[in-house]
C-alpha cells in the first residue's frame, strides 16, 4: 500500500513537471518532439531511481554535513553512466539529445528526491518514489513533446500525421512553442483539478497564489534579521 | 580537526568509489561507442562517394596545408582504383553556429554528393540545408567557374532557402573552399602525384 502510494503520486498529485514545476530546464529544451521528450525522460527515470535506491542504501553512513556533495557525486555518477551507454548503443538519441544528457545531473527533481524522500526513507520506498516521479516526469515530457511534434511538424514519433499540405507551425518547435504549450497544458491541469475538488468536496491540491511574503525562506530571513 | 578528517575521509571514499564504478562502465562501452561513431561516419563517406568497394575510412591521406593545418581525405577505391575522395568542410559562418559538411568528389574534382553531418540552423528554415533539394544541387558541379558557387541572390547558380540565406551562402562557401583545396592538392590525393603519396597503396 505504501509503496503504491509513493509510486502513484508522482503521476498525479505530485507530478514533478505539472504540479511541482520542477526540472524545467529539459523540459523546455528537449521536447521538440516525442521520441526526444520520452529518450530524456526515461534516462532521467534510470539516475532518478539508481540514485534514490544508492542514496536510501547508505543513508546511516552519510554525514549529515557532507550529504550534499555525496548525493551529487553519486547522481553525477550515475548520469555519465547513461551518458556512455547512451553514446555507445542508442547513438542518434544521444546525439539529438546532446548536451542535455550530462545536464540531468543538475535537474533539481533528483536531487530534490535525494534530499527529500531518499535520504530519510527506507530503499524499497525510494525505489518506487524514484520510478513514480520518473515516470511522471516521462510522460509530462512525452505529452509536451507529442503536441510541439505534432502541430510544429505534423508528426508524433517521426510519422506523419497531418499528411504532406500541412503547413508546420515552427513556432512550436521553437522555444517560444515550449512555452505556450506548458503554460496551456499547466492551465487545464489546474482546471481539472480544481472541477474534481469540488465535485469531491475537498481542497484543491493548488497554491492559487505565489506570494514571497508567505514563503518560509522569508519569514525565517527577514523576520529574524529585522528587515 | 578530527572531523574535517573524517568527513574528508568519506567524501573520498565516495569519490573513489564512483571512480572505479565509471572506469568499469568506461571500459565495457569504450568499443561501442568507437563502432557507433565509425558507423556513423561511414554512412556519411558511402553517401557522398561513388561506389566502391574498399573501407574508405581505414584509406585515407592526409594532406598538410601550409599554414600547418592537416585535411584529411577518405579515398574510395574499386578493384584497386582511386574512384574519388570525400572530405569534411566546417562552414564556419551558419546562422547559429557552425556546419559541418562531408563532401564527396570523383577523381576529377566533381561533387559526387554532400551531406550535412552536424547543424544547429533554425528548424524549418536553415535547418533546410540538410534536405535533399538543397544539398543535391552540388551534385555533378565541379569549382571550374569559382564565380557560379555563390547562391542566386548574390549572382551564383545554387538556389537559396527562402528565408535562409545565411545559412544557404556559408554552406555553399565553404563546399567551394572544400573543392578548391582539392583541386590544388587532387593529384596528390588520388594518386597521380610524384610527391608523397603516404596514406596510399595500404
Amino acid at each position: 500500500m505504501g509503496a503504491w502510494k509513493e509510486f502513484s503520486k508522482g503521476l498525479w498529485s505530485e507530478n514533478p513537471i505539472f504540479r511541482i514545476v520542477l526540472g524545467m530546464c529539459p523540459t523546455l529544451a528537449v521536447t521538440t518532439s516525442a521520441s526526444n521528450g520520452i529518450g530524456m525522460g526515461l534516462a532521467t527515470t534510470f539516475v532518478l531511481v539508481a540514485s534514490n535506491v544508492v542514496i536510501s542504501a547508505v543513508r546511516h553512513l552519510i554525514p549529515k554535513k557532507i550529504r550534499i556533495p555525496a548525493f551529487i557525486v553519486t547522481i553525477a555518477t550515475f548520469v555519465t553512466i547513461v551518458d556512455l551507454a547512451m553514446n555507445g548503443y542508442f547513438h542518434a538519441l544521444h546525439k539529438s539529445l546532446g548536451l542535455f544528457i550530462p545536464l540531468i545531473v543538475v535537474n533539481c527533481i533528483i536531487l530534490g528526491r535525494a534530499e527529500a524522500f531518499a535520504s530519510k526513507n527506507s530503499v524499497v520506498l525510494s525505489f518506487f518514489d524514484g520510478l513514480g516521479m520518473g515516470l511522471g516526469f516521462t510522460l509530462s515530457l512525452g505529452i509536451l513533446g507529442s503536441i510541439r511534434e505534432l502541430f510544429g511538424n505534423g508528426s508524433i514519433f517521426g510519422v506523419v500525421i497531418f499528411g504532406k499540405s500541412y503547413l508546420p507551425l515552427l513556432l512550436m518547435i521553437l522555444p517560444p512553442g515550449a512555452f505556450i504549450v506548458l503554460g496551456i497544458l499547466l492551465g487545464l491541469m489546474n482546471q481539472f483539478e480544481l472541477k474534481m475538488a469540488a465535485r469531491q468536496g475537498r481542497l484543491p491540491i493548488i497554491k492559487r497564489e505565489h506570494n514571497c511574503a508567505t514563503c518560509v525562506l522569508h519569514k525565517n530571513w527577514f523576520v529574524s534579521s529585522g528587515d | 580537526m578530527k572531523e574535517i578528517l573524517r568527513l574528508t575521509l568519506i567524501l573520498t571514499a565516495i569519490a573513489a568509489i564512483s571512480a572505479g564504478v565509471l572506469a568499469f562502465v568506461s571500459s565495457k562501452t569504450e568499443n561501442p561507442i568507437k563502432q557507433a561513431l565509425r558507423a556513423e561516419k561511414m554512412v556519411a563517406v558511402s553517401n557522398v562517394l561513388p561506389s566502391f568497394d574498399n573501407e574508405p575510412d581505414k584509406d585515407t591521406l592526409s594532406v598538410v596545408t601550409e599554414d600547418g593545418e592537416r585535411e584529411l581525405f577518405y579515398i574510395g577505391k574499386k578493384n584497386g582504383k582511386v574512384v574519388g575522395a570525400a572530405f569534411e568542410v566546417i562552414a564556419p559562418d551558419g546562422y547559429s553556429g557552425p556546419i559541418d559538411i562531408m563532401v564527396g568528389v570523383d577523381t576529377a574534382g566533381v561533387v559526387t554528393g554532400v551531406e550535412i553531418l552536424k547543424y544547429l540552423e533554425t528548424p524549418g528554415l536553415g535547418a533546410k540545408v540538410a534536405t535533399k533539394e538543397f544539398r543535391g544541387q552540388f551534385k555533378g558541379k565541379s569549382i571550374k567557374n569559382p564565380d557560379d558557387w555563390h547562391v542566386m541572390k548574390d549572382g551564383g547558380i545554387f538556389r537559396q532557402i527562402t528565408g535562409a540565406t545565411i545559412s544557404s551562402r556559408a554552406v555553399t562557401k565553404a563546399i567551394a573552399r572544400g573543392l578548391e583545396f582539392f583541386d590544388k592538392h587532387r593529384a596528390v590525393v588520388i594518386g597521380e602525384g610524384k610527391i608523397g603519396s603516404s596514406g596510399k597503396g595500404g
